[in-house]
């Protein structure tokens, strides 16, 4: 089994740099995501740990080996594209054991490890069928099977569910999941779906311009953002971002929480801090313990939960989200609330949280 | 397509007509170059012309194949048969080994020459016949099927066209074939080339044609008629002085002369539509 660590990982086209420095370590049997919006260098960084793309500065080992000047194949890891890259002339059963082939693997073991695969994806009824006889889902399994056949030290997916609709893509990432776990294959997954990252994620990475702005455990990224960037990608609808004086005033103080306050009073320039909240940790309260009130703009009533969007008193925007209906707000309508001490961040001016 | 314009008793009358007298137009030299095979000399210098064949199919096709007129048809077939296999099956080795250089390999001054092979493109034979008929008669290669075939070899067009075909083919499938851990020259003969196929029989049918139908260059370096190809043979063929024209025999050449092309055409047909109009992707 196999690790596989970054070092200072650096990236550049021409005189463009695109990744600034990446460090990741990643355990043997670990699923870790990355995840960020197009153009923050996610799929950059996993072609280059497959050998598809090379690399400026920095070292790549996998489980102990430098292997920055090896070719894909000497790095032992198997890649599910997301076009899936299957050959068109070649059936199901050739797409998969083609690797083997090239690697010399005697036809008895070749035919029984596609078997195999095939029996753990479903495909056993289509080996015979060339890839356009397939639908979405069936030719992602195929391109599965082509990476489990191998028996590789690492899984890379590039975005692999991102041509599948959406129902389609709830499954196989269930599937993706179960299959990682009992295969228990180091992967590297890119995606940029927040969904995607928490769900399959034994820890995700957050990238932001080419820079890795948060490494953690889906649910530690969630509770702790160390960014801005991180808060808002991450959570949906995003963390609302608000400026002290939009709170209600107590005795000549914003009322927010002793450690916040304290946090703005330490800052050298306090007026440049955001707040941040996360729309669901608001609840309604009376005016009298309100932090922060709002008038109503518009409400999303989508059944299972309601996203209230207000207009603070200093103007600026927020949003709260409420399980189920929320029936009593009129638009146009003042709603008072509150939330807990530790559901409050505050971040610097450059994104920083502040501790 | 028949939803487009309503069918109507007439219409479809007048487009049978048109198209009835467009194969009539084209088809009657043909037949008449037919009739001219099937008839003897007298027949034909005698006026009117015969239209409905004769009884002489037989010895003048004969004729034509064991003796014709300066060389045997036959031997004139194998030639052109050879001149047009060996550039056709050169022309689409060389372009698509090219091809894959120039669309799969970073080398130094790639798109220059890749520019210097289009630009070829703008020169037919005829321009360069000169230079090139010195280079092959130094080299000693006049009258011989390598001197027919060599400077015919390269096609900048078939190069131009397999490019753009691999061009279209997704970079994921060559990276697919490195994580796989296939050499390029592996994946070109296992996954590009079974890719290529009907852009491969297309080609084959055009250039086996073009092949076919080389005249100039024929005609210029060989001069031994056993090494004359039968599109030029033809033209050997026509009488210079006071020797009589042996019509029938000519004619029976000129048939013949068209059969292969028309083999091929009629045999690959189906690949070669599906060359043009599917992407096998």
């Amino acid at each position: 089994m196999s690790t596989i660590s970054l070092k200072s990982i650096r990236k550049s086209f021409g005189r463009t740099e695109v990744i600034h420095g990446v460090d990741i370590d990643i355990e043997d049997g670990e699923f870790v995501v990355i995840v960020g919006p197009s153009g923050c260098g996610k799929s950059t960084l996993l072609r280059m740990v497959a050998g598809l793309e090379t690399v400026t500065s920095g070292d790549i080992h996998i489980d102990g080996t430098r292997v920055n000047e090896m070719e894909p194949m000497e790095r032992n890891i198997a890649m599910v594209f997301q076009n899936y890259a299957l050959y068109p002339h070649m059936t199901v059963f050739n797409n998969m054991a083609y690797g083997l082939k090239i690697a010399g693997t005697p036809k008895a073991e070749i035919a029984e490890r596609v078997q195999n695969a095939a029996k753990l994806l479903q495909l056993e009824d289509y080996m015979d069928r060339k890839p356009r006889q397939l639908s979405g889902g069936q030719r992602q399994r195929v391109a599965m099977g082509r990476a489990i056949v191998r028996k590789p030290a690492v899984f890379l997916f590039d975005e692999p569910l991102s041509n599948l609709d959406a129902k389609l893509r709830v499954q196989m990432r269930l599937e993706i999941k179960a299959l990682q776990r009992e295969l228990g294959v180091t992967s590297l997954y890119v995606t940029h779906d927040q969904v995607e990252a928490m769900t399959l994620a034994d820890r995700m990475i957050v990238m932001n311009g080419g820079v890795a702005d948060q490494i953690g455990a889906p649910l530690e990224v969630y509770a702790r953002p160390a960014t801005t960037f991180v808060a808002g990608f991450i959570g949906s609808p995003p963390m609302n971002f608000i400026h002290a004086s939009a709170f209600i005033e107590r005795a000549g103080t914003p009322a927010l929480p002793d450690a916040v306050l304290r946090k703005l009073w330490a800052a050298p320039d306090a007026d440049a801090l955001r707040i941040g909240v996360r729309p669901e940790m608001f609840e309604f309260c009376d005016a009298g313990a309100a932090m922060i009130s709002g008038t109503v703009k518009y409400t999303e009533a989508l059944g299972a939960e309601t996203l209230i969007h207000l207009s603070l008193p200093n103007g600026e925007p927020m949003t709260v989200r409420r399980n189920g209906t929320v029936s009593d707000l009129a638009q146009g309508g003042e709603c008072f609330l509150t939330c807990s001490e530790d559901s409050v961040f505050v971040f610097e001016k450059d994104g920083r949280k502040i501790d | 397509m028949s939803g487009m314009v309503e069918r109507r008793g007439k219409a479809t009358w007048l487009t049978h007509l048109g198209l009835i007298i467009g194969v009539a137009v084209v088809g009657f030299p043909i037949y008449l170059a037919f009739v001219a095979s099937t008839v003897t000399q007298p027949d034909i210098v005698q006026p009117p012309m015969p239209l409905l064949p004769g009884e002489h199919f037989f010895d003048n096709y004969r004729e034509a194949l064991l003796s014709g007129v300066n060389a045997p048809v036959w031997r004139m077939l194998v030639n052109s048969m050879v001149m047009a296999l060996g550039i056709t099956v050169g022309k689409i080795i060389i372009s698509l080994l090219s091809a894959f250089a120039i669309v799969y390999f970073r080398f130094p001054f790639r798109i220059a020459f890749f520019w210097m092979i289009f630009m070829t493109l703008m020169l037919p034979v005829e321009v360069r016949i000169v230079p090139t008929y010195e280079v092959i008669a130094n080299f000693g290669m006049l009258n011989s099927y390598s001197g027919l075939i060599l400077p015919l070899i390269a096609s900048a067009t078939a190069t131009f066209l397999f490019r753009q075909f691999f061009m279209t083919i997704p970079d994921e499938l060559a990276e697919a074939a490195r994580v796989d851990g296939a050499k390029p020259m592996r994946f070109f003969w296992d996954i590009l080339l079974p890719m290529s196929r009907t852009n491969i029989a297309a080609l084959f049918v055009i250039l086996f044609i073009f092949g076919w139908n080389q005249y100039l260059w024929p005609l210029l370096i060989t001069t031994d008629p056993e090494m004359n190809t039968i599109v030029m043979g033809i033209k050997q063929m026509f009488p210079s002085g006071d020797d009589v024209a042996d019509w029938p025999v000519i004619m029976a050449t000129a048939i013949l002369a068209m059969l292969p092309p028309v083999a091929v055409v009629v045999f690959m047909q189906k690949l070669f539509v599906r060359g043009l109009i599917e992407s096998d992707k």
